[in-house]
């Protein structure tokens, strides 16, 4: 198949060596899966629902004739689909926020987390919680329900500008730096954090573990389509950027020297990633480990292109948040477990494997 | 056509490049030598438009380097670096498509696939194409990453190919090849440049030295005309003599004691 006889240089001509052929089931498979996730996510909780009602209820929003239990269509139209899309919405912005945040850093242990953008918008909510700021009454008053997300949103907004401008050396951005004011970050919204939560009263401490553990109970169609625009933005404007971030493995040095414009990549990756974690904290809590664990186990089936790695993560987040709800909502039915202590559970363990596979492949 | 006026460049008040000024054409290998810390690498990433200069210019083409867009330098200019890192285990053939990137849109074309596989069977890597370029070894790193930078200027007419100490780390046969390699771009129409250890593979491939010390031009011209005894002597500060390459009749340098 190869021959040896050096090449015309002009000519491209193929061999057949390339492109290698690519695991292309991926793909597909993360669709189908979602698909089923949704069906049986929708269908688990007090009343259950088949899988076949599932389908005759959504036939029947359609236009099709179909005979179903109104109560049923009740539950599932009103109840578990916008719950669904929530969890839909925010699995697939934190994973492919992390995805991406990971080629930004160069470094696959990144997390959206980790430069302190949910901790800030945590800190933010809590911080409204405990001191119940006449402001806050005020913003309470005009925005009503909305005013905690906000609040929460700013603190994301404020703490990823701070921690990007701490990590501004001479008008460029240095990445350790940025990691290393992170962790500053995280630390002081840790310590502030705690000593609000000792300030509280009983009834703030049940609101505070809903912004530290995260949960999808506030979900309803206004929530879904509050949070819609901003994901959708994430969700088309991230892949994207995809092969910026392949050449930017390559170091900052030899990314410029094929084209990208390091600040604007760095830009637009920390808006996005923002705008992803911060709109997600606001409407469902933090929520660890999406965006660290998925992106990896992307990554291990279908390498390390951004091309694949970020509409993978962002499929593979969906499902797993979908599933996570699911099984929170469940497990201790009729109370309700916060997602993240799912999500942290189930993280941990596929993280410290995927940390000893690496190990033992040296 | 690449050329440096007058070109300094200052870290700290330590003037690494002084007012170097040169001229590399189109289809030579020029060869920048020097002992360490001569500036030679700092003149290289000067030439890439990767570090400013404090005065002087580097113009390509007969127009300065900032004239060119980002995207426009990104198809005509390569530079493989001494060190390559790589972030993620992608695949050999991911990296060397990478080369491709500056002249595709969202997804490469066939005439991509086929360069990127030009390239790698230039630096005998074809067998790897499928591998990842993490668990190779360095001298194979250092190789699949020529042919990212080939296949980046694989179809320009005119490209500028810069090479920092690009035999680091490669065997005594890859060491020749990817000199011979670099020899071969210029024939075809190149302008490379890049930066030695060995005078006496620079003497053999390069048309052209420049010798520098305390980043100034020691010498600029071919290599017999360079590498003279009291010349090397001076710049290196250790006695040598200058013999016969058989093979070739390029200048050899042996050193005599230290």
């Amino acid at each position: 198949m190869l021959t040896q006889t050096p090449p015309a240089p002009t000519i491209p001509r193929s061999a057949g060596l390339l492109p290698v052929p690519r695991r292309n089931w991926l793909l597909p498979a993360l669709v189908a899966g979602l698909i089923v996730t949704i069906v049986l996510s929708v269908g688990v909780g007090a009343v259950a629902i088949a899988p076949v009602d599932v389908l005759r209820i959504l036939a029947g929003r359609l236009g099709f004739d179909t005979d179903v239990n109104e109560t049923k269509t009740v539950i599932l139209t009103t109840i578990r689909l916008p719950r669904v899309c929530l969890g839909i919405l925010v699995g697939s912005g934190l994973a492919v926020a992390g995805a991406a945040m990971q080629g930004l850093f160069r470094n696959p242990l990144a997390d959206p987390g980790l430069i302190g953008i949910s901790s800030g918008a945590s800190l933010a909510a809590v911080l409204m919680i405990v001191l119940e700021v006449t402001l806050f009454q005020k913003l309470a008053g005009l925005a009503g329900y909305y005013a905690l997300s906000l609040v929460a949103f700013a603190g994301a907004c404020g703490t990823t500008l701070l921690v990007y401008r701490l990590a501004r050396v001479a008008g460029r951005s240095v990445v350790t730096t940025m990691l290393l004011a992170g962790i500053a970050i995280n630390a002081l919204a840790g310590a502030l954090t705690g000593l609000l939560t000792y300030l509280a009263t009983d009834d703030q401490l049940r609101t505070i573990t809903f912004w530290a553990l995260g949960s999808l109970g506030g979900a309803s169609w206004t929530t879904v389509l509050v949070l819609l625009p901003f994901m959708a933005v994430v969700l088309i404007g991230m892949p994207r950027l995809a092969k910026s971030l392949n050449l930017l493995a390559l170091g900052e040095s030899q990314a410029a020297m094929l084209g990208v414009n390091l600040t604007r990549l760095k830009r637009q990756v920390i808006i996005l990633a923002t705008l992803a974690v911060g709109t997600s904290v606001a409407v469902a809590g933090v929520i660890g480990f999406v965006g660290l664990v998925i992106p990896h186990l992307i990554r291990l089936v279908a390498g390390s292109d951004h091309r694949h790695v970020l509409t993978g993560s962002a499929l593979g987040g969906a499902i797993v948040l979908t599933a996570a709800d699911a099984l929170s909502r469940t497990i201790v039915a009729p109370a309700e477990l916060p997602i993240g202590i799912v999500t942290a559970l189930i993280g941990t363990p596929v993280f410290i494997w995927m940390l000893i596979r690496q190990r033992n492949l040296g | 056509m690449l050329q440096t006026e007058q070109l300094t460049y200052r870290i700290d008040k330590r003037t690494l490049v002084n007012s170097v000024s040169m001229r590399a054409r189109a289809g030579e290998l020029l060869a920048i030598v020097g002992p360490n810390g001569a500036g030679k690498s700092t003149l290289l990433r000067l030439c890439a438009g990767e570090l400013k200069p404090a005065s002087g210019q580097v113009s390509w083409g007969g127009q300065p380097l900032w004239a060119h867009s980002a995207s426009e330098l990104a198809r005509l200019r390569g530079f493989l670096h001494q060190q390559n890192t790589l972030a993620f285990p992608f695949r050999v053939d991911e990296l060397v498509l990478m080369g491709r990137y500056p002249h595709h849109g969202a997804h490469p074309s066939s005439a991509d696939y086929a360069i990127a596989e030009d390239a790698l069977r230039m630096v005998d890597m074809s067998a790897f194409a499928s591998r990842i370029v993490t668990t190779l070894s360095g001298g194979e790193q250092q190789r699949v990453q020529l042919a990212r930078i080939l296949a980046q200027l694989w179809d320009v007419n005119e490209g500028l190919l810069l090479l920092d100490e690009p035999t680091t780390g490669l065997d005594l046969l890859h060491q020749h090849q990817l000199l011979d390699i670099a020899r071969q771009m210029a024939r075809r129409g190149y302008t490379v440049v890049a930066v030695l250890h060995d005078l006496n593979m620079a003497a053999q491939y390069a048309d052209r030295l420049l010798l520098l010390r305390s980043g100034r031009v020691e010498a600029l011209g071919a290599p017999r005309d360079v590498l003279t005894e009291t010349l090397v002597e001076r710049v290196f500060n250790v006695p040598v003599q200058i013999l016969d390459n058989p093979r070739t009749h390029s200048p050899m340098v042996v050193v005599g004691r230290v």
